[in-house]
């Protein structure tokens, strides 16, 4: 298997140790880097991120990575949106109020919906295991959720959720209180992923596989 | 009570833990928290419970707090070069900036007792700045009379003066994201877990408990979530002593039909 370098886009959000030791463990090199001159000659690039979505922003711009990343996905180069990262590749989000986003796939960051069951509220963030479901009409095989197996679970933990304009954008999805959350979004060469595929176990690693090789 | 229904009308995974208490570069066990026994090496224990399908890792520093301060980031810091599932650390985190520490290493939450029970605004300090699911509230439960538990503290050595239920609601409040709720009575005996705990917790708030301190048997997981209202269990002696897998409470809780994280062997 030929070694690919892989950036991991360090924008002082989360930790980035578990993403990049998960992407060795597919036999790839990783990079970590905030440098656009870096990012530029990527083979790869994986946009990690935890936390707030305007914060998020606010450091993508302050380094200058906006364009960098834009120009990536305009490229053809491959990129992995994890969490975060997923959201921000959409256009705008309603957390605290809107703030716009990278625009690189047209959508908006919504709230989870609040459910009630029963006389228990759902909880909200969503964490834990969840599993994948096919979104109406796709189909996994030319996806990056070509070698995995329905019903594999990965791990969640949010508030909000990105919900791509077209849906067919929306490769799987996974159910929260009988509600459809987005989980695998993609267009051409730029895909999201709500979950941790570095926390998910094996079937996480497996789908970083498939983005990698 | 409907507590049998509770997981099924959540529609959420029961989550399965492996808990690894750790003294210095050791993992130990012990009983009702005291009389620890070195078990062994901590990442060998981890890596044999992550290629199990433990759902996630809970890492405490048993002796932490005593010496104010967390020694568990290396322990961390090797434990994400192989083991790629969620992981809370607990012991000894005095503040902001210990936790930030241990979340720099790798860890996904950290779990708080002492220091949050002495200055509990440090729990909405730590929920603010990563988020309720990153602050776990770690609670050492005694008996003190029929449905009542005083909390521990100091891993167990010292009383607190509080009342568990009322604790565990002021800190949910203040945004502790989950529970981790370990009986001290039952902690490393075998007999089960308190469940009549449990149950006062898990009707008192909205947060997912995890069912810490007891486990001997299989059915020991099944009541604590049918009976307690558990979301999660968390296990040690029994699968430090391998008395069971975690494939065995998994199996155990599919034949209780329990939802739990459908996992496929390597």
């Amino acid at each position: 298997m030929s070694k690919h370098k892989v950036i991991i886009v360090d924008y002082g959000v989360g930790n980035l140790l578990s993403v990049q030791r998960a992407v060795e463990e597919c036999g790839a090199e990783a990079i970590t880097s905030s440098e656009p001159n870096v990012i530029a000659l990527a083979d790869r690039v994986i946009l990690p991120g935890v936390g707030a979505f305007a914060n998020g922003m606010t450091a993508l711009e302050s380094l200058r990575l906006v364009d960098a990343i834009k120009a990536i996905a305009a490229d053809g180069i491959p990129l992995l949106g994890i969490c975060l990262g997923m959201q921000l590749l959409l256009d705008e989000s309603e957390e605290h109020g809107l703030t716009k986003g990278l625009g690189i796939i047209p959508g908006c960051v919504v709230p989870v919906p609040a459910t009630d069951i029963g006389n228990k509220s759902l909880k909200i963030p969503h964490i834990g295991w969840n599993s994948l479901v096919a979104a109406n009409g796709a189909t996994w095989n030319e996806t990056i959720l070509k070698s995995s197996t329905n019903g594999d679970a990965f791990y969640f933990v949010h508030s909000f959720m990105a919900e791509p304009e077209n849906p067919l954008m929306r490769v799987a999805d996974c159910l929260y209180g009988g509600k459809r959350i987005p989980a695998v979004i993609g267009c051409n060469n730029v895909v999201g992923c709500q979950f941790h595929p570095e926390k998910s176990g094996l079937a996480g690693l497996k789908f970083l596989r498939s983005f990698l090789y | 009570m409907l507590f049998g229904m509770k997981h099924h009308k959540m529609n959420q995974n029961i989550r399965l833990i492996a808990r690894l208490d750790i003294k210095g570069s050791n993992l130990i066990k012990g009983v009702h928290l005291e009389g620890l026994r070195v078990i062994g090496n901590p990442q060998h224990y981890a890596y044999r419970y992550y290629e199990q399908g433990a759902d996630e890792l809970i890492y405490m520093d048993a002796v932490a707090s005593l010496y104010g301060r967390n020694h568990l980031a290396d322990i961390i810091r090797k434990a994400v070069k192989n083991i790629f599932v969620p992981l809370t650390v607990g012991g000894g985190i005095r503040s902001v900036e210990d936790a930030a520490a241990v979340l720099r290493a790798g860890a996904d939450k950290v779990a708080i007792n002492t220091a949050a029970v002495e200055n509990p605004d440090l729990i909405t300090q730590i929920a603010g700045k990563f988020g309720d699911q990153c602050m776990v509230i770690s609670v050492e439960a005694k008996q003190v009379s029929n449905q009542s538990w005083a909390v521990l503290t100091e891993n167990g050595r010292e009383r607190s003066g509080r009342d568990v239920v009322e604790w565990v609601a002021e800190a949910v409040d203040r945004g502790a994201g989950e529970i981790l709720l370990t009986s001290v009575d039952r902690e490393g005996t075998r007999k089960g877990f308190d469940v009549d705990l449990l149950r006062a917790v898990s009707q008192s708030v909205n947060v997912p408990i995890i069912a810490s301190g007891g486990m001997g048997r299989l059915k020991d997981a099944i009541d604590a979530v049918n009976n307690g209202g558990a979301d999660a269990i968390a296990m040690a002696d029994i699968l430090h002593y391998k008395r069971a897998s975690i494939g065995d409470v998994r199996n155990a809780c599919q034949s209780a039909g329990f939802q739990v994280r459908s996992y496929e062997q390597a």
